[in-house]
């Protein structure tokens, strides 16, 4: 990835909340930089602290301390009229939607020109213009209520965009929808990317997002961002639970402790879990060691999809052949990729980053 | 021979100019209490959502002290309320008898009652909707008076609607002191001379009136919710 322009940047970043039941770390020193028109996705699980993170970008949320600098300002010393200003340089979409009722479409994507004092005509043919890009010209002077979820993303989107903002920040803003819309949506905002050129930050927890928009992610755990980084580098070669976990529930590759513990009735033999990546242990790499060895291999369960236009995933297999034989095979193919052991029937092994079922009480797993 | 039948029948031409007179009088304690409730009950109403904690001017303090007079004065009984608030009264209209003696303490118990229904129906707006309008860079008084009363509307009207029936309801008693209206003709004709048609006549009277309010008060309701 070449060298961009820093737009965002976050030094030890820290959001402490102060609850009745004690303190909670929020965002905990965080240090992240999202370069100028890139996508960056951050990811993890609810409580993980992303949606804070993202609210200090627009100070929607004051840091506790640390600092963040958007365009090379620190936005939590700017004062409040600054601070205004500010934000109409950075658009928001909500999982919710958030539009206000009370207004038409055109009302709602009107009403951050009214705040930033832009004289009537001017707003208007902003509006027709903003409508025509997510594609809701005809449902101007319609009220939110009469739209589907995701027809109300986007007069979100056309919202947030108004003002000209280099900066959109998008909360789970495809959480609510189904996925053929969330493709909808996740194309309008791969648009903005590439046609107007607004940096977007991209909160979510579904690892597809990520995997459709995003140039790099960070991944977040208990307020810590715990691996950044190129998408395909950091879901390839996952270094931290969280990040194996979210890699395993959008690929569902590997067989979760149940689905282990059913192989296991049906293939008694060694069973190995082998990575496939574009660098090595691709598929071929995996022929190429079966007919070296005397290794009879069956595969059993398995998946292999693309992240960021790479092929990523892994297959199962059962093993037959001689112990010695077996071993020498594993090592061959463990230069080049990841061959994780799940043992025999007898011996069983578990996959300690396993997602899905577990497998039934007094199941071997 | 009974009573009913005894009794004289009603000296209608005496009667109806005095009927009309009481409802002007009523019209007119319920309408400016109902003025001023709009204004300061609103008024105390946002101020009690936007200063509880996490809101847009959240303040414990502030708030606390809200609360504490607004509780201390709403569960007085309106009885007891208009002559107890007889100094202040005396000295806003310089009198505590007569019609404008009574839009004071009903002003007053108007207004508190009102920053409730307010209160009650800003606490059903979306937070989201309030947090957008801040990402977009709109300052809290905007917020205020641009998100928080638009989205609110149609319950709001509903709530003013309700405050109606109660204030017209307050005004009844105001014949205790010498205020007038609907309910001083109804106890002063009708009930303390037995007779029961001038008392039905100004219920009937005040049940039409608050049947076009709250007639009025829907329709205004939906036309701002047909969203």
């Amino acid at each position: 990835m070449s060298e961009r322009e820093p737009k965002i940047v976050f030094e030890s970043a820290t959001k402490v909340f102060r609850t009745p039941k004690g303190e909670v770390r929020a965002v905990d020193g965080v240090d992240l930089t999202i370069g100028a028109g890139e996508v960056y996705g951050v990811i993890g699980y609810s409580g993980a602290g992303k949606s804070t993170l993202v609210r200090l970008i627009n100070a929607l949320e004051p840091v506790t301390s640390g600092r963040v600098l958007v365009d090379g300002r620190d936005v939590h010393s700017l004062k409040e009229s600054e601070l205004r200003r500010a934000r109409a340089d950075i658009g928001m979409i909500f999982q919710q939607f958030n539009l206000l009722s009370s207004r038409t479409v055109a009302g709602n994507v009107a009403y951050p020109l009214k705040v930033a004092g832009w004289p009537r005509a001017r707003r208007d043919a902003r509006v027709a213009e903003l409508l025509d890009f997510v594609g809701l010209t005809d449902k101007a002077r319609a009220y939110p209520s009469q739209l589907s979820g995701g027809q109300k993303q986007r007069v979100g989107i056309a919202r947030a965009l108004a003002t000209n903002p280099t900066i959109l920040l998008a909360d789970e803003s495809t959480s609510a929808l189904d996925p053929e819309t969330t493709q909808d949506v996740l194309d309008i905002v791969k648009r903005v990317n590439v046609e107007l050129g607004v940096t977007v930050v991209v909160i979510t927890h579904e690892m597809e997002v990520v995997k459709y928009v995003c140039d790099r992610v960070a991944v977040m755990e208990g307020g810590r961002v715990v691996e950044h980084g190129d998408v395909y580098d950091v879901f390839a070669r996952p270094q931290h639970a969280a990040t194996r976990r979210f890699v395993g529930t959008a690929l569902r590759d590997r067989p979760s402790p149940a689905a282990l513990a059913r192989l296991r009735r049906r293939h008694p033999g060694r069973i190995v879990t082998v990575g496939v990546r574009e660098d090595g242990g691709a598929s071929g790499e995996l022929t190429r060691a079966l007919r070296d060895h005397p290794v009879d291999g069956t595969v059993i369960y398995g998946g292999i999809t693309e992240i960021a236009e790479r092929p990523y995933g892994s297959l199962t297999l059962e093993l037959a052949g001689e112990d010695a034989a077996i071993a020498a095979f594993l090592a061959d193919l463990g230069r080049t990729t990841t061959v994780l052991d799940l043992g025999t029937a007898a011996h069983p092994l578990t996959d300690p980053d396993a997602v899905g079922p577990r497998a039934p009480k007094g199941a071997s797993a | 021979m009974n009573l009913v039948a005894a009794a004289r029948p009603t000296d209608w031409d005496r009667m109806l100019p005095a009927l009309w007179e009481s409802l002007g009088e009523t019209l007119y304690m319920v309408g400016v209490s109902l003025l001023v409730a709009l204004v300061a009950g609103l008024a105390l109403g946002l101020a009690l959502y936007v200063t509880r904690a996490g809101n847009l001017y959240g303040n414990r303090a502030v708030n606390i002290v809200l609360n504490v007079v607004v509780n201390i004065v709403r569960p007085i009984p309106f009885i007891i309320f208009l002559t107890a608030i007889g100094p202040l009264t005396l000295a806003v209209v310089g009198t505590t008898i007569g019609t404008d003696a009574v839009i004071v303490p009903m002003s007053i118990m108007a207004s508190f009652a009102f920053s409730r229904l307010v209160e009650q129906n800003l606490v059903a707006v979306d937070p989201g909707v309030v947090e957008a309008a801040r990402a977009m860079g709109a300052s809290r008084f905007r917020v205020v008076w641009s998100v928080l009363v638009p989205e609110a509307l149609g319950p709001l009207i509903l709530g003013y609607t309700f405050l109606f029936i109660g204030v017209v309801d307050m005004s009844a008693m105001a014949g205790m002191i010498g205020g007038g209206g609907l309910g001083d003709f109804a106890i002063r004709f009708g009930y303390q001379r037995f007779n029961w048609e001038i008392t039905f006549v100004a219920v009937v009277v005040i049940v039409a009136l608050v049947q076009i309010a709250q007639g009025l008060g829907n329709l205004l309701a939906r036309k701002v919710l047909r969203r």
